[in-house]
């Protein structure tokens, strides 16, 4: 137990040193790159060093200090932080909605081998296809679409973005994990006269635990990038990727605002994948250390 | 197994693929759906075929993004696992970093790359992509590298074998195949960001950037169309990922039974 | 009444392609109650096949099966019969007494009647202090203990074992042979056994069936005369020599019928 402890305080260290290191190459740069940018092959790659294309890092953390607008009272660290928990609730909805919709219907498949066989290598593919181009389209249903007479707030469609992007590993590692049970564990059910109910719940859910956990990671970040594209591509009001597209249009006069965002938007992201890795961990938990992903 | 055969597995993604289809006309006729909610797919493929110049031109501008960022990341990828491979020190410094990046929108840097580059400049996308597909080359390529089976080392060893000598004979082998396996990763998550980079402003000529104008000037049919030329686009890398894969690899891999 | 009663049971796959296997073929065997006897012989004489039948997990092609003098399926349904196989199939998820409740879970047994056979069945495999630790904690051998207190969780009158200790090392194999037959003493249990080896037919069956392939059928049936009370001396007695070559003849019988068509391997002389 107290190794695994120190094993995480030197990977955060780690983490911590290597953030240390990209902040030195980026004053480095500054010091030594063009202001103005410039060629390398005859093409135009060199980023600009000047002050107002790339700020001094403590410029940007000590702009979380200072007021978000000149003359406003809130400083930028509460805006951002007000930003990201919106966009946090956001992406949770997406994540367990996308998850739980992922998980039923990979039980459907495991049960029915013809849904299986139909509806599986259209999910596959899905992952490689860029569904993220139906944000907007998905986004500009809010304000406008009426069902039955209720009105589809526009924060539910980066919800339901975010599920959708969640849902598709989740259906996919859960299908894996409920039919990787091995013929003998099948074999002892069949002997016990088991019903199909009783195996799902009592062997093929539990065996699949082990599959889900890394299909949850990559729903988490799923769920986060489905909403924030959600938000920047119509500007959704009150999460942390309208924040960035904001502070980027005030770049020019303000350069350091829009990385205070971009932090934000970056933490969103690990809080979200914080909070599954727990959630994994609990699952995990009593099983054998055979597998790290 | 004759329930393994080519119909089986071909028919049902079929029904379902044109049951969907169908249901999806047939909701949108019966019930009369506004054009901003759901466009029926028969309207949607004449809008592709209608604007097929424009999506053409506006995918290659994507594509070009995405495929320049997927072979300048690949490339700095492998060479830099190599040195990660070597420097255990350095995999234990970027490995955190790593798994950190994997859970981050990490595409929100083009806000600040748009600043540091010309406006009309493709620059800040293809770096965006570049800098996702290295990570993911590199996590797995230095797997491979070092996670090489024991004995094949001892073995090597017993024959009294230089380092660079095993490099070449045991690990370089063994990590071809992780790095098909991550430029399959990579491919579309390529396409995906060259994608997302278009919506933080700056040069307005792709995919991304069509579709949201589309949008805005209330042509959702055309916006489809573009939507779906860029699920093309996004399958087109994938399988030319996946041809490089199992051109490279010689023999199948054992597929575990199905219960 | 008999404990297993099989009339011209014949197994077939692919009846009819070219893929068909004859797995079992007309195979007449009685099995009475609390007797022990033993499955051998060579890859693919359906020994296993055989098994599954009795355990109704396969349907026979023709034949009859009876178990306690019901059909196989009912003597399933009715959890008329334990069974344990060469990976003890533990699940890694539940903790040593949860592993042998399964069976009692599925049953409909209430908890605290649960906790209570399961305490028990832990008494008899002598493994009570590790009720709470996880099969991967376990050694190979504890790990088949639990799965057979697990198959005699709901104490049925007959135990289908399929390899159980193949895949331990030769002392603890020995020593869970000594183990299975005081439990089996002990609960009176019928066994129905297959095994690779001879030496462990022999020193735990009252019959060994030696079974030969293609197509699998039953050759000899080798009595075995050790009387009831087998312990380590057994190991050095007259009549387990004599039983293990006439266990040992009968197989050859089988292997030089086929020793020129197809090489007949995974008996071990052992």
């Amino acid at each position: 137990m107290i190794s695994s402890v120190r094993r995480s305080a030197f990977r955060a260290g780690m983490f911590v040193l290597s953030l240390v290191l990209i902040a030195g190459l980026w004053e480095f740069y500054k010091f030594v790159g063009p202001q103005d940018g410039g060629q390398l092959f005859g093409m135009r790659i060199l980023p600009r060093a000047n002050s107002q294309a790339m700020p001094h890092v403590w410029d940007m953390l000590s702009r979380y200090g200072r007021p978000e607008i000149r003359g406003s009272d809130r400083k930028v660290w509460s805006v951002v932080l007000a930003g990201a928990w919106f966009s946090l609730r956001l992406s949770s909805a997406g994540f367990i909605l996308g998850a739980s919709i992922g998980v039923g219907l990979a039980v459907l498949m495991a049960r029915y081998r013809v849904v299986e066989r139909g509806l599986l290598p259209y999910l596959v593919l899905s992952q490689t296809v860029p569904l993220i181009a139906l944000a907007p389209l998905v986004v500009s249903w809010g304000g406008k679409l009426q069902i039955a007479g209720f009105e589809w707030p526009r924060w539910l469609s980066a919800a339901v973005l975010g599920a959708f992007l969640a849902f598709f590993p989740v259906s996919v590692g859960t299908l894996k994990g409920l039919t990787s049970v091995p013929s003998s564990s099948l074999e002892l059910m069949n002997s016990y006269a088991a019903s199909w109910r009783q195996t799902l719940i009592k062997l093929r859910f539990p065996a699949a635990v082990p599959f889900m956990v890394p299909a949850f990671k990559l729903a988490a970040s799923g769920s986060v990038i489905g909403v924030v594209v959600a938000e920047i591509s119509t500007g959704l009001k009150g999460g942390i990727g309208r924040l960035v597209i904001e502070y980027a249009r005030e770049a020019t006069a303000d350069p350091a605002k829009v990385f205070t965002a971009v932090f934000g938007a970056a933490a969103l992201g690990l809080v979200m994948a914080a909070i599954v890795a727990a959630a994994d961990v609990m699952l995990m938990r009593n099983r054998p250390k055979e597998t790290t992903i | 197994m004759s329930t393994d055969s080519f119909a089986s597995r071909v028919i049902p993604p079929a029904v379902f693929g044109v049951g969907f289809l169908s249901l999806w006309e047939g909701v949108v006729r019966v019930f009369d759906l506004k054009p901003y909610f759901l466009t029926p797919p028969s309207k949607i493929i004449v809008q592709f075929f209608t604007n097929f110049g424009p999506i053409r031109e506006a995918a290659t501008v994507s594509g070009k993004n995405a495929l320049i960022g997927l072979i300048v990341g690949a490339v700095f990828g492998v060479l830099m696992s190599f040195t990660l491979s070597r420097f255990r020190f350095l995999s234990q410094l970027i490995s955190p970093l790593a798994v950190a990046l994997n859970a981050v929108p990490i595409f929100v840097l083009v806000a600040v790359l748009n600043n540091m580059f010309s406006i009309t400049s493709e620059i800040p996308r293809r770096i965006m992509v570049t800098l996702v597909v290295y990570f993911i080359v590199l996590v797995n390529v230095a797997k491979g590298l070092t996670q090489v089976h024991s004995t094949h080392i001892e073995l090597m060893r017993s024959y009294a074998a230089s380092d660079s000598a095993i490099l070449r004979k045991v690990r370089i082998p063994n990590a071809v195949p992780y790095l098909f396996t991550s430029l399959k990763i990579a491919a579309p998550v390529a396409v995906i960001t060259a994608f997302v980079s278009e919506y933080f402003g700056g040069s307005q000529n792709g995919l991304g950037s069509r579709i949201t104008s589309n949008i805005a000037n209330s042509k959702n049919a055309a916006a489809w169309a573009y939507v779906f030329g860029a699920c093309l686009l996004g399958l087109i890398f994938y399988s030319i990922s996946i041809v490089l894969e199992s051109a490279a690899s010689r023999g199948g891999a054992a597929t575990k039974k199905r219960n | 009444m008999n404990a297993v009663e099989l009339s011209g049971v014949s197994k077939i796959f692919n009846e009819g392609t070219l893929k068909q296997v004859d797995a079992v073929v007309d195979v007449s065997l009685t099995v009475q109650p609390g007797e022990f006897v033993s499955l051998i012989g060579p890859s693919g004489c359906g020994k296993s096949t055989l098994l599954r039948l009795i355990a109704n997990l396969l349907e026979p092609t023709t034949g009859a099966i009876a178990v306690n003098g019901k059909s196989s399926a009912q003597a399933r349904q009715d959890h008329d019969y334990g069974m344990a196989f060469q990976q003890a199939g533990l699940f890694d998820w539940r903790n040593v007494t949860k592993n042998i409740e399964l069976p009692l879970e599925l049953k409909g047994w209430e908890k605290a009647k649960r906790t209570d056979r399961a305490k028990q069945m832990l008494e008899l495999v002598k493994l009570p202090e590790f009720a709470e630790l996880y099969p991967w904690q376990l050694s190979g051998g504890m790990q088949q203990r639990v799965a057979i207190a697990r198959a005699l969780a709901a104490h049925p009158q007959l135990l289908l074992m399929d390899e159980p200790f193949g895949a331990l090392d030769e002392m603890t194999r020995e020593y869970m042979q000594g183990e299975l037959l005081r439990i089996c003493a002990e609960t009176s249990t019928t066994v129905v056994f297959v095994t690779h080896s001879i030496p462990e037919a022999v020193y735990l069956s009252n019959r060994v069936v030696v079974m030969s392939p293609r197509p699998g059928r039953i050759t000899k049936i080798v009595d075995v005369k050790l009387g009831a009370n087998r312990g380590e001396e057994t190991r050095n007695a007259e009549e387990f020599f004599s039983g293990i070559t006439a266990v040992r003849e009968a197989l050859r019988g089988t292997h030089a019928d086929h020793v020129a068509a197809n090489a007949v391997r995974g008996v071990e002389d052992r």
